[in-house]
């Protein structure tokens, strides 16, 4: 089948069997190898992208379900080479090591802080209780994300 | 492989009849891990994520494909309790309430609280209409159901007078995304308390014997709750395994069921 | 004359990562990113059993479908059959006996991956079960080991007038990188090939490969790619092999990617310890002597287990002075996963041990567990208490503990918050049903190699019009490597545009592997060297007496323009050398120690067995630091690991089958679980490598396990003798 859906602002197609993930359909077929592939059962989020308005693991998303779906990886969160203010963040922290989790945190704090500019630490830490990081033990992300929230913008 | 998006019921209900064998997609956090894990290759899918009836939820019902990010804000205590407990945000984004129903896993921490609220599961198939099934007559093995073949699961219909005073409480082994090592719902209504668990049985199980203990009993004092969580902990079923063992899930049951009914008389 | 510029993002700033805009944007390109067209999908058969006998392997029906290009063998292996680091007893594919769960049987090739899925489905496998050896004691007792070894020190007949005796469990932890095991072999049409894989070691992949292709040095070339963390997890072999034989075989690409579960099984593990301890102390609490029992499980497979069993019993004592010391160690041979590198290497079992041990004896003389601790606190110039070995260089062992006493402890209120209790926003526990406890404990690590292993490490560094490159072997797998050889090479040279450029194993030597805290020191060591080298050669050319940014100056005037000197310098960088212990242990082993202390506090629900780890805090002894954030984020990063084993990352098996292989069910702390953490320095200069740095990416991991274990002791008073924790454990069910 051919599904076409609106990824990173841009109209895509792509023949696929429709049973695949989302997930593999952007990094094998739509050349998108940004998401990554940890666990592929929703249990990391490395794969995490927005849909629809919503921050689901792209893994656990059948292709066949995206037909004019409007999907956000994280390719598409900074604009024209400018790196998003969350990814400045993230850099200016230090909270990128390995990196393999950094994708799935940079797409779940762009939905964060779109739906709420201010959230406090709990919630925080609820948001990206999806999000595994085995490098950095997750403190430099955290001390990014306060800093994002306490400045609100 | 035949892909049917259905955005209503009347197509979804098509659709099953047409292919019975093809299988219902709502949020995928069910289905999507078989088919990357176990190599799964359905024959046919019919997508339900966008299927408007089943979307809708009242005082009396509560649709198939309500995730469980919008139950987290559920008027209904421990539904919302639960609800915040269930895999990720990314999992809850997804998942919905019918596909915990169908999936019927031993472990489905939306279980519990279906059988302390006595609530029912509602079935459509196109050529055989409509039927409410009694949740206990519903469950009946390790992921079995009595959903027929051309069946759909439309909506866990709720009883008219819902328990005010409900407590949800599940223990893992880690704070987020973790797999239920028990959990349990306490609710109380005009017949008393009621007593549901999940994860120490094939199926989601009350604990009648302690239900009709407390229930008997005119003031909860400290010896109340000790024989009545010794009664849950006897009542239950439970299996050793790598995620726990039986006696300890015994033991966790007595504790959280004795710890939710004093989380209900002082609510 | 010029103003001269000081060029930012030298040693001791925290500069930020040269990788980290691609790692942020999506751009960096991972080992299971690795992509050419045309390119073959690769897979694997595996074996169900822990043990059973091959009785029929019948690729026919794979061979037979459209679409596969190539089915593989053990048959079909060209040179040495087997592989491993140091013996090659691990065969390439099933010999016809499979001796762990998950052993490769046969390999596949075919156009696209669900092809190839359908191949290994399509492979007919007849087995007779086996009964597994899963008991590492039982091995042991029979004689079934990789290694055995004994330390005898001082006076069998020493006494104390305090007796501790127990046993310890330690189970098994996975490294549990994030990005799978993958690779990409590309056929160079002239017999070689090319090959691109996850490692933290290309040279010694490389020895390994030749050998079981039957192919030449320069016919294989192994290339570093983007590493999705490793932990010791690609230390050994995994599907190295397989996708070159795939790749040769086909005369064409293949890319081989494991799958979680695959992983789970393909990479080694943290060795499962059994721990007999007896410490004897006088009144004092000073030790008199040490006697312990040690059982590692190694699994099926050698790999690196006779390593990590030297290193489990030289750290045995951990950073105490003890006189009397008697230690027998064996690494089993079972059925069980093999067992190879996790961070900590043999130390972090010991460490567990030696301090509850330390803790028991505290609490038998009624004083705290850190003034026993700095009753024995083993110190520069005193002998090591297994080897003998008298310390060199730095060893800040009563320092760390005075420091961690000055960080302040949290809030001593239970937090309102319900989901700030244990269980979390599982809500099974309410504020009453809360015990705080706070514990305890130091670690000891060796740096670099041991046990006289040629430990070295070459880089060439190459000054051109555009900057200076930094060719090397050794592998960023995401602790900051890259950015550390940057800041040094500026201090050195004042320059800033500074290219790391990974070079494959036919363009320079080994920089020896990614692990054993060792990089920081070994491959820094070797760019400073170099750097040193350049400098002078530059300066002596033009006969300046300063190099800038700007170029070379000769009493303050600008002699030569950066743009216009070119030059290169190739070191091969040893640490000091190391001795073979004798057969009683003793001797030299080691090239140098570094030690970490943490302080664990945690809020417990005793009643149904549930942990919240509030914070840990440490101090770490680093030499110099050399990017205080690169520090702080090994700090934090190794306590994640160091809490995940001390409350939920265990591998659970049944006659050897690994029950929990997925996400789901082998549990790594969440941003839920993780402890707020609050760390310090003490820079004391190591006597060798970069500035006085020490490496310390083991030292956070060692100790905190330990720290958390006594901080749950002493909120309910239960032994707890096993890692990880499990919530029975505490409720005693």
């Amino acid at each position: 089948m051919i599904v076409t859906l609106t990824l990173n602002g841009e109209e895509r197609s792509a023949t696929v069997a429709g049973w695949e993930s989302l997930l593999t359909v952007l990094r094998d077929n739509l050349a998108l190898p940004g998401s990554k592939n940890a666990c592929e059962q929703g249990e990391c989020g490395s794969c995490s992208v927005i849909l629809d308005g919503e921050n689901v693991n792209s893994c656990l998303v059948m292709i066949g379900d995206c037909e004019a779906a409007a999907i956000t990886t994280v390719e598409g969160i900074a604009v024209e080479g400018e790196l998003h203010p969350i990814q400045e963040a993230i850099l200016e922290e230090g909270g990128v090591q390995c990196g393999f989790c950094t994708p799935g945190f940079v797409v779940t704090a762009a939905h964060l802080f779109a739906g709420d500019p201010r959230p406090n630490e709990a919630a925080i830490r609820e948001a990206f209780s999806g999000n595994i990081c085995r490098c950095t033990g997750y403190g430099a992300l955290l001390r990014a994300f306060d800093a994002l929230a306490e400045d609100g913008s | 492989m035949h892909f049917v998006d259905a955005r209503d019921l009347a197509v979804a209900l098509d659709a099953k009849a047409e292919q019975p064998e093809a299988e219902f997609l709502a949020g995928g956090t069910d289905l999507m891990v078989e088919v990357n894990l176990s190599h799964h290759r359905p024959e046919g899918v019919i997508a339900v994520r966008r299927c408007e009836e089943l979307l809708e939820q009242d005082s009396r019902r509560i649709g198939a494909a309500v995730t469980w990010a919008r139950l987290e804000r559920s008027p209904h205590r421990a539904l919302a309790q639960l609800a915040r407990t269930i895999g990720s945000p990314q999992i809850r984004a997804a998942g919905t309430m019918g596909g915990n129903v169908a999936t019927a896993s031993p472990a489905g921490d939306g279980l519990p609280w279906i059988a302390a609220v006595d609530a029912e599961i509602e079935v459509v198939s196109r050529d055989r209409g409509r039927r409410i099934i009694p949740w206990s007559d519903f469950f009946v093995g390790v992921k079995d159901t009595t959903l027929a073949l051309d069946e759909i699961i439309t909506a866990v219909v709720l009883p008219e007078q819902m328990p005010v005073s409900q407590e949800f409480a599940k223990v893992g082994q880690r704070n987020a995304m973790v797999i239920a090592t028990v959990n349990c719902v306490v609710v109380r209504g005009d017949d008393g308390f009621r007593v549901a668990l999940g994860s120490v049985a094939p199926v989601p199980i009350r604990a009648g014997r302690a239900e009709q203990m407390i229930n008997a009993e005119t003031s909860i004092s400290e010896a109340v709750l000790e024989e009545f969580a010794r009664l849950v902990a006897e009542e239950v079923r439970p299996i050793s395994d790598h995620r726990s063992t039986e006696a300890y899930r015994r033991h966790a049951s007595g504790v959280l069921a004795s710890r939710l009914v004093q989380r209900c008389l002082s609510a | 004359m010029t103003t001269k510029e000081r060029v930012a993002d030298r040693i001791g700033e925290s500069t930020t990562r040269p990788d980290g805009v691609a790692k942020l944007t999506g751009n960096f390109a991972y080992g299971s990113d690795l992509w050419m067209d045309g390119m073959l999908f690769g897979a694997t058969v595996r074996s169900p059993y822990a043990h059973a006998r091959l009785l029929k392997l019948d690729i026919t029906p794979a061979v037979l479908m459209s679409g596969v290009r190539a089915v593989l063998t053990q048959d079909d292996v060209p040179g040495v059959p087997g592989f491993g680091q140091v013996e090659q007893d691990q065969p390439v594919l099933c010999d016809g006996t499979a001796r762990y769960w998950g052993e490769p049987v046969a390999i596949v090739a075919a156009d696209d991956a669900e092809t190839a899925r359908a191949a290994v489905a399509a492979i007919v496998v007849e087995w007779e079960p086996l009964t597994p050896v899963t008991d590492m004691d039982a091995a042991s007792a029979v004689g079934e080991v990789f290694r055995d070894m004994v330390i005898r020190r001082g006076d069998a007949d020493a006494a104390g007038s305090v007796v501790i005796e127990a046993e310890y469990e330690t189970a098994i932890q996975d490294q549990a990188p994030l990005g799978p095991e993958a690779g990409l072999a590309i056929p160079d049409g002239d017999g070689g090939l090319d090959l691109y894989v996850t490692s933290q070691w290309v040279h010694i992949d490389h020895a390994q490969i030749i050998a079981s292709l039957d192919l030449e040095p320069d016919d294989v070339r192994c290339h570093p790619v983007g590493i999705g963390g490793a932990f010791g997890a690609r230390e050994d072999i995994s599907l190295h092999i397989h996708v070159a034989m795939l790749a040769l075989r086909t005369g064409r690409p293949v890319r081989m990617v494991y799958d979680r579960t695959e992983s789970f099984a393909g990479h080694v593990k943290r060795h499962p310890a059994r721990m007999r301890y007896r410490h004897e102390a006088d009144d004092d609490g000073r030790l008199v002597k040490v006697t312990v029992d040690l059982v590692l499980d190694g699994g099926a497979y050698a790999h690196t287990s006779a390593a990590v069993l030297a290193n489990a019993a030289f750290f045995t004592v951990g950073p105490y002075n003890c006189d009397n010391v008697f230690v027998d160690a064996s690494v089993s041979r079972t059925n069980n996963p093999p067992a190879g590198a996790m961070r900590g290497f043999g130390a972090v079992q010991v460490c567990f041990a030696y301090e509850s041990q330390m803790d028991l004896l505290a609490k038998e003389l009624g004083i705290h567990p850190l003034e026993v601790r700095r009753r024995n606190a083993l110190a520069p110039g005193d002998p090591m208490a297994t080897s003998g070995q008298i310390v060199e260089g730095s060893l800040p062992t009563l320092r760390v503990m005075q420091e961690l006493e000055t960080i302040p402890m949290p809030d001593a209120s239970i937090p309102d918050d319900p989901s700030l209790l244990p269980g979390g926003t599982g809500l099974t526990t309410r504020k009453q049903d809360v015990v705080r406890g706070v514990g305890y404990a130091l670690g000891l690590k060796n740096l670099a190699f041991s046990e006289a292993f040629d430990d070295f490490s070459e880089v060439r560094l190459v000054l051109t019009p555009a900057g200076l490159e930094i060719h090397t072997a050794a592998i960023e797998v995401g602790q900051g490597l890259v950015t550390i050889c940057q800041q040094i090479a500026r201090s050195v040279l004042g320059i800033e545009r500074i290219a790391w450029v990974p070079a494959d194993t036919s363009q320079i030597g080994s920089a020896g592997s990614t692990s054993a805290s060792r990089q920081t020191q070994m491959t820094g060591g070797a760019v400073y060297e170099a750097a040193v080298g350049l400098r002078t050669q530059i300066l002596e050319r033009y006969d300046g007496d300063e190099l800038t940014n700007d170029g070379v100056y000769r009493a303050g005037e600008l002699v030569a323009s950066l743009a216009e000197i070119t030059g290169e310098q190739w070191v091969r960088y040893r640490h000091p050398p190391t001795e073979e212990p004798d057969e009683f242990g003793q001797g030299n082993p080691h090239a140098g120690f570094v030690v970490a202390a943490h302080r664990a506090v945690v809020d417990v629900d005793p009643e149904l067995g549930l942990v919240r780890v509030v914070q840990v805090d440490t101090v770490q002894d680093v030499g110099k630091a050399l990017n205080p954030q690169a520090i702080v984020g090994q700090l934090e990063g190794g306590i994640a690991q160091g809490v995940g084993f001390a409350i939920m990352e265990e591998l659970i098996l049944k006659d050897g089958v690994i029950l929990n292989p997925t996400f789901t069910d082998y549990l790594i702390p969440t941003l839920l679980d993780v402890p707020d953490v609050r760390s310090r320095v003490i820079e004391e200069p190591a006597h060798w490598g970069p500035f006085g740095a020490k490496g310390i990416g083991e030292s956070p991991t060692i100790s905190s396990t330990p720290a958390v274990v006594a901080a749950i002791r002493a909120a309910t008073g239960k032994p707890l003798t096993r890692v990880p924790v499990r919530p029975q454990d505490i409720v005693g069910v």
